[in-house]
């Protein structure tokens, strides 16, 4: 059941008892009717439309989805395509596999209606390789959605047609990452390109112009043709359009997914009206807001943010709306919705050890910076774990992060980095090396 | 000459200083023609870009644009613009020059990234720099010195790798050296179009591997060991051998074919240790085939003649030289020239042919061009026997006019130089009939039956020029000395004409290329001094109408006549 704060665009009938992810069931739902009625109106009305959302992509950089689309060379003479990010590999983030799994076909319509806008005649979802059954069940719902005249050739009598493909990954994180996602799909080592020049935009799949946009993304394009993109913009925020999903994972009474209009939830709410608070005997300790990649947030820190009219206000970390532009100022991320909560129990180091280990395993070794510096960040937190710190490894943590940030070819460089970077900031002093640094609880475990 | 096309020209500006230069040149080239050095490993001028080194990091800004003007803001005191230079630093090599482009290459934050990206190279390393072949040739060893820290904060267990992979007949593998550059990938795949090499693994315990069952064996393997900045890949045949500072660099010409790639011949004490190849844009760029890194083998081949001989008994060259002198006199004279010879020795070959009235012919030498930098002609230089007018048509395969010359009695001596004759169509008992004269480097079945041998340097022992396909005319010169008792060829040719009567002719290039220029035509008012390290490009009109064997190679396409007398 949602939650009372809760508003469901995207995850309307997740988990609703009796809902199926067959073609029928969708269609009882009203499915499909937003594509036939996208088909009759012009592509540029609709590219408009999502461009006035103000629709911000929900893959984790929040770039403004309408803007990428008019970034496409749409004057080059190569085809257009679309490929549909289903790599989601974030630690914390499970929101896609919900749609994928439980409502395929509403994805399958915001595939549709953004190929529809775009003149893509060709798309592919590539669906990260650890998930076997959501490629199993895109597969089914495209067949029926192909038989239907949905998807395929001449789709509902327009004369436009457009195929989807689902390829899946073969299991790795930077697969995620766009240019990487399309060197994987062109059957190669998924080294993210340098950009520039290689912006999917102008040189993508196959040199030809791409869109890459994360599922949650497309769904959202759904929903914003069919509501308008005015009455869209209307939910949430300003520049903080919508809804999301909100994955909360950790020391929480009640963690799971939920869906609300960007900005209109605090951190605060969300733990501890909506999630039921920290488990029995526990306080909250820190929160990772939007994946493993963000930042941390310590609670009992404050943030001092300005206003637009220049005044100032004060928040605590209880107070910050999940929205992007309010995470970014308070120097984290929304990223990809994944809320990671820690209580009292956690040792930091340890926590960061986890992460490290997890961005050493996943770096894909290109470039120098984040090829060894997430190694040597997981060595020096994996040897502090063991017992082996020393009084320097924070400071050394941090500055092998600093090495790293901001120098490498792709966003996994400040993805690596920042936990680094915030943990040893925000918990110095259980990174000073020695036993006496760990808190108590967390002793038992070394 | 046709005017090379006017590139579009744009200023920018490095560490302060302007420079115009082509739009669309990277940063990296840029700076080195301001004399600034960008460190970087991955880049390479002739590879494509991938920017993963992260060394040639720089500091980047551009004019700041007054929207309402659309130009860019003036900066009221200095009248330059104003530059907005971005938060983050970008590759040098991926950075092209536009229009008001500013760099930074020697700022803070620039100096702090080297010293990263220095530091994140070398936890991993060995450090292995005492035993290591690259050692005085290295860039990590380089740049560590220039931009490193000096000191390692590094405690943790270095990732071990495996040391000693071969990954074709030529080229090892040392794992643990490897920066994972990908030059040698690029490489294989681009230039060589092999695509044996890639990576396996991911993140820092990446290794470089061939693909299952396939080895790196083309003849373009050792480029790769070229082009690794590290010691990552080393030549098998030169590993461990010879530290590369004791060792003294000669201009060198590939005699394995007409594209007459340029090489460095690395020896010392009068012993080659390797080849490698010599930049040249318009012959070879950067690259080499392996089969001319190992012609050095021949210098101490077992075939090697050292000694003149006459009827098969080892004399004193002064001796050998009168009795050739002698047989050449008596007139009846056939001579065999070679495509291998340098065109000063073609010269003076084409001199005695005049002074004797005697034939000449040149053998050819073809094989399958590989479309690289290995031609079907096999002789390096065939054109400088048309230049000099030694042959005034292309090699022949058999020398049949000959064959019926000698079986008529009318030839009753034939001077070869280094040819075989029986491989070129002449039995044995045809050689029986008339008197050989052999000049070579080693020994074959026509110098055993030859009545005069006299042994002559190769490639690698003497200075001259030979004309590659392209009609570029390039140096070669001397990097060892020759065997004992082995005369210098222009001398021992200079001999000969002068023994039948002909000019006396220096063997002194210098002085022998001002009777060449004066007497040869297309070579006119060309001085030895002052021919370009990298060549210098004659018109080939005059033999255009030749149907030369040669297909295209790298920076060469045969004229459309020759092509289609191919086809």
């Amino acid at each position: 059941m949602p939650a009372p704060a809760e508003r469901r665009l995207i995850f309307a009938h997740i988990d609703e008892p009796g809902y199926t992810p067959d073609l029928a069931c969708y269609l009882r739902h009203g499915g499909y009717g937003v594509l036939q009625r996208a088909v009759a109106r012009k592509p540029e009305e609709l590219c408009d439309e999502v461009k006035k959302s103000g629709l911000r992509g929900r893959g984790g950089a929040g770039f403004p989805c309408g803007f990428k689309w008019s970034l496409l060379d749409r004057k080059s003479g190569k085809p257009i395509y679309l490929i549909v990010n289903a790599d989601e590999s974030e630690p914390g983030t499970f929101k896609d596999r919900y749609i994928m799994h439980q409502d395929p076909h509403q994805l399958i319509e915001g595939i549709m209606i953004t190929c529809f806008a775009n003149n893509v005649k060709l798309a592919y979802i590539y669906i990260r390789g650890e998930f076997p059954q959501g490629a199993k069940i895109l597969g089914k719902a495209i067949a029926e959605a192909r038989a239907a005249n949905f998807c395929g050739p001449n789709i509902l009598g327009t004369g436009y047609g457009c195929e989807i493909y689902v390829h899946r990954g073969a299991g790795a994180y930077i697969c995620g990452e766009e240019t990487g996602l399309i060197e994987s799909l062109e059957g190669k080592r998924p080294y993210p390109r340098i950009k520039p020049p290689y912006f999917p935009a102008v040189l993508g799949l196959y040199q030809c112009p791409t869109i890459v946009n994360n599922v949650e993304t497309l769904c959202h394009v759904k929903h914003i043709v069919d509501l308008g993109g005015e009455a869209y913009a209307k939910i949430g925020t300003p520049n903080n359009t919508g809804t999301r999903i909100l994955c909360v994972s950790g020391h929480v009474k009640k963690p799971g997914f939920y869906e609300f209009e960007v900005g209109r939830i605090t951190l605060g709410q969300l733990l501890h009206e909506v999630c039921g608070g920290p488990l029995p005997g526990r306080k909250f300790k820190a929160v990772i807001p939007g994946g493993s990649s963000a930042k941390i947030l310590k609670f009992g820190e404050t943030f001092t943010l300005k206003n637009k009219d220049g005044s100032t206000r004060t928040l605590a970390v209880e107070d910050i709306p999940m929205d992007f532009d309010t995470l970014a100022a308070c120097g984290t991320m929304g990223g990809s919705g994944g809320v990671i909560v820690m209580d009292d129990s956690v040792n930091m180091v340890e926590a960061l050890a986890n992460i490290n280990a997890f961005y050493a395993h996943e770096s894909c070794g290109q470039c120098t910076p984040c090829r060894e510096g997430s190694l040597w960040m997981k060595k020096i937190t994996g040897r502090m774990v063991h017992g082996g710190a020393r009084p320097n490894d924070g400071e050394l943590l941090k500055s092998v992060a600093d090495q790293i940030a901001g120098r490498t070819i792709c966003a996994f460089g400040e993805a690596c980095a920042g936990p680094t970077q915030s943990f040893v900031a925000k918990f110095g002093d259980e990174f000073k090396g020695g036993p006496a640094a760990m808190p108590a609880s967390s002793l038992e475990l070394v | 000459m046709i005017a090379p096309p006017k590139p579009d020209l744009v200023t920018i500006n490095i560490d302060g200083k302007d420079i115009a230069v082509p739009k669309g040149t990277n940063v990296l080239e840029a700076a080195r023609l301001l004399g600034i050095e960008i460190p970087h490993y991955c880049y390479h001028p002739k590879l494509s870009v991938v920017g993963n080194c992260r060394m040639c990091l720089v500091e980047m800004g551009l004019p700041t644009v007054d929207p309402g003007i659309k130009a860019p803001f003036g900066d009221a005191a200095t009248g330059k613009p104003k530059i907005n230079w971005m938060p983050r630093p970008q590759i040098g090599c991926a950075t092209n020059a536009s229009l008001g482009l500013h760099i930074r290459t020697n700022s803070p934050m620039v100096r702090e990234c080297r010293e990263g990206v220095t530091e994140f190279l070398l936890i991993n390393h060995p450090l292995d720099c005492p035993i290591c072949d690259q050692a005085g040739e290295c860039k990590l060893q380089e740049f560590s010195t220039s931009y490193g820290r000096g000191y390692s904060r590094f405690v943790e267990q270095k990732n071990v790798k495996p040391k000693r992979t071969p990954l074709g007949p030529r080229v090892t593998l040392d794992d643990e050296r490897c920066i994972l550059c990908s030059r040698c990938i690029r490489f294989s795949n681009e230039v060589a179009k092999d695509d044996v090499l890639g990576f396996i693994d991911r993140g820092s315990y990446s290794t470089l591997a061939c693909y299952p069952g396939k080895k790196l064996e083309n003849n373009y393997s050792l480029n790769t060991v070229d082009i690794c900045p590290v010691g990552a890949l080393t030549s098998t045949d030169f590993r461990f051998q010879m530290r590369v500072w004791f060792l003294k660099q000669t201009a060198g010409i590939d005699p394995e074919s007409s594209v007459g790639a340029n090489t460095v011949i690395w020896s010392r004490e009068g012993v080659i240790y390797r080849i490698t190849p010599r930049r040249n844009d318009e012959v070879n760029d950067t690259w080499m085939a392996d089969s001319g890194r190992v012609l050095y083998q021949q210098i101490m081949a077992a075939d090697r003649l050292t000694a003149p001989s006459i009827s098969g008994t080892a004399t004193a060259t002064e001796m050998a030289l009168k009795s050739a002198g002698h047989l050449l006199k008596a007139g009846s004279v056939a001579i065999v020239g070679s495509g291998r010879s340098s065109l000063e020795e073609q010269f003076l070959l084409k001199k005695l042919a005049d002074a004797l009235r005697a034939s000449t012919a040149l053998v050819s030498r073809v094989g399958r061009g590989d479309g690289i930098l290995i031609s079907a002609d096999r002789n390096p230089n065939v054109r400088g026997a048309l230049a000099t007018g030694l042959i005034p048509a292309l090699p022949v395969q058999k020398l049949t006019a000959l064959a019926t010359a000698i079986d008529s009695g009318k030839v009753k001596t034939v001077l070869t130089v280094g040819e075989d004759l029986t491989a070129a169509g002449l039995s044995t008992a045809q050689l029986a009939k008339v008197a050989v004269i052999y000049l070579g480097p080693h020994r074959n079945t026509t110098s055993d039956a030859a009545k005069v041998v006299i042994p002559t340097l190769t490639v690698f022992e003497k200075n001259g020029t030979f004309m590659n396909q392209q009609f570029r005319l390039q140096k070669f010169a001397k990097a060892v000395p020759g065997p004992a008792g082995v005369a210098d060829d222009l001398a021992t040719l200079g001999y000969l004409v002068a023994a039948v009567g002909g000019p006396t002719l220096s063997s002194d290039l210098n002085i022998l290329w001002a009777t060449l220029a004066a007497e040869v035509k297309p070579l006119a008012a060309i001085t030895y001094a002052n021919l370009p390290s990298t060549g210098l490009l004659l018109d080939p009109t005059p033999w255009a109408a030749l149907p030369f064997v040669e297909r295209e190679t790298l920076h060469f396409k045969p004229a459309a006549v020759s092509g289609a007398a191919n086809a």
